[in-house]
């Protein structure tokens, strides 16, 4: 998976759980929660979408790494290869 | 000490056969049902009263995902009561504004859902959702109803079985009438045909209605009648004390003329007749009034075998050979049992008839059991009637709660 792959991931997850946002012009280097209307129970619907979906696993300690797209793509990235290679 | 009065200033609803009262009124004079068959998880089709209301009306699309189907039904009444009643959702006082629910149940759905999404991962309940709690708090139709509308007084719900819309009503005429709140939004909400075990509790019970046409499967007081025909739908209106209804020019439905709410203290699920009479005769007693004072009596009734005989018995008990002017009928046939939201519909579905004096039927009574066959019931056909001043809607529910709520026709 490349890094624009993972980030389609996530903003296939984020147009499920956010479904009035325009998602379409979100900047990648841009905090999320500063740019689409996302709570912290949103944020824990993306966790849970990673792991039903995807069998991703994010520990708590590390929800900030989900800030931006950018930050999703250079967290989730490894995750999601190295879960490929297992397969 | 004379109490204020308090009067009916605005209806929203929605029902099985129409979104808005006039649908409603329309629907219920033509008698038209609104029965359809949905498919029920573990059980497959069964006969359910579905809603058609546009919840993107007043709700984004995330607060549908997010929220309950009880709380959606919610705001979608109160936006339309709000409305209905000439106020403007964004200037009322929020914080003299209550919220106040009748609920049959809630939490059924939600838990169900759960359970049914943490089957497909083995039973692990990591994948339990985070929404699983607001979404179950028993004042989460209320709640949401205060987080859509930004209204700060008190939101809360009032369990109360099948009585529950009713309750509603009243409860909110006593907090306006102690001077608790300026503006009341209440009734009763239900989503209960999205939770499988309704159904089959009622099944289990032998109560749950069969029949080859939908439109036909809710039949109170029809000899082959066999049971409830579980539905969703919600009933919310807007209550304010007299003075300041008129002060704003308000058009008035009509007013609370009194009410009672008893309990049975006899079974768990089976009704008690001679409790039901009392909780009639003491409401007739509260409004003032003499049963021959009652031209309308909506009555509970549900379809199933016993409880309708034993709901004509109470009312045969009070109202008895001596009330030619008294009309009887039944909304259930239309809508099926919108459990916490029964009671305020079917008073909404009435409410008209001081207008165009018109009472609607019951419908679907092709045999009249002769155990309900009681004076002044309107079978399958409306009737005009001469006078209508005074209507009593009946609602009773599980573990004996009765309650009999009287409007009467606004007379300044």
């Amino acid at each position: 998976m490349t890094n624009d792959e993972c980030k389609q991931v996530v903003l296939d997850i984020i147009a499920d759980i956010a479904p009035d946002e325009d998602l379409t012009q979100v900047k990648p280097d841009v905090r999320l929660r500063d740019q689409l209307e996302l709570d912290s129970m949103d944020f824990l619907d993306i966790v849970m979408e990673l792991r039903k979906r995807h069998g991703i696993e994010v520990p708590e300690a590390e929800y900030q790494k989900l800030a931006s797209l950018d930050s999703c793509a250079e967290y989730l990235t490894p995750k999601f290869n190295a879960a490929g290679a297992q397969k | 000490m004379q109490l204020p009065r308090i009067v009916i200033t605005g209806v929203g609803l929605t029902a099985p056969n129409g979104d808005n009262l006039a649908a409603f009124r329309r629907n219920l004079l033509a008698g038209v049902a609104g029965i359809s068959r949905i498919d029920v998880r573990y059980m497959g089709q069964l006969l359910a009263g579905v809603c058609h209301y546009d919840p993107l009306k007043y709700q984004k699309k995330k607060e549908v995902r997010v929220g309950t189907r009880a709380g959606s039904i919610s705001i979608y009444c109160a936006r339309e009561a709000l409305a209905d009643a000439g106020l403007d959702a964004a200037a009322i006082v929020k914080d003299r504004t209550g919220i106040y629910i009748g609920c049959t149940e809630h939490g059924n759905v939600e838990t169900e859902n759960e359970i049914y999404n943490i089957s497909k991962f083995n039973y692990d309940t990591k994948y339990w959702s985070h929404y699983h709690n607001p979404r179950t708090v028993a004042n989460n139709p209320a709640g949401e109803t205060s987080l859509n509308l930004g209204i700060t007084g008190p939101a809360y719900t009032i369990g109360a079985a099948c009585a529950a819309g009713n309750l509603g009503l009243i409860h909110a005429a006593q907090m306006l009438r102690l001077g608790e709140v300026d503006l009341a939004i209440c009734g009763g909400v239900s989503e209960s045909i999205h939770t499988f075990g309704i159904f089959a509790g009622f099944k289990s019970q032998n109560a749950l209605a069969t029949h080859d046409d939908p439109a036909k499967a809710s039949r109170p007081f029809d000899l082959a009648r066999n049971g409830i025909v579980v539905s969703e739908g919600g009933c919310l209106y807007t209550l304010e004390r007299l003075e300041d209804a008129r002060a704003r020019g308000a058009r008035i439905y009509g007013e609370i003329g009194g009410y009672c709410v008893n309990s049975d203290a006899s079974d768990y699920v089976l009704p008690n007749p001679v409790r039901q009479a009392e909780c009639v005769r003491k409401a007739i007693a509260h409004a003032g009034l003499q049963p021959h004072d009652i031209h309308i009596v909506n009555t509970h009734a549900t379809a199933t075998p016993l409880g309708d005989i034993q709901e004509c018995e109470a009312i045969r008990a009070v109202f008895g050979e001596g009330c030619p002017d008294t009309f009887i009928n039944n909304t259930k046939g239309f809508i099926g049992h919108c459990m916490g939201a029964a009671g305020a519909l079917e008073l909404a579905g009435n409410l008209p008839a001081f207008d165009d004096l018109t009472v609607h039927p019951s419908i679907n009574v092709d045999n009249l059991d002769p155990k309900c066959a009681l004076p002044g019931l309107v079978l399958n056909q409306a009737r005009r009637v001469e006078r209508v001043d005074a209507i009593l809607n009946n609602s009773f529910g599980m573990l004996g709660i009765n309650s009999a709520l009287i409007v009467r026709r606004f007379v300044p």
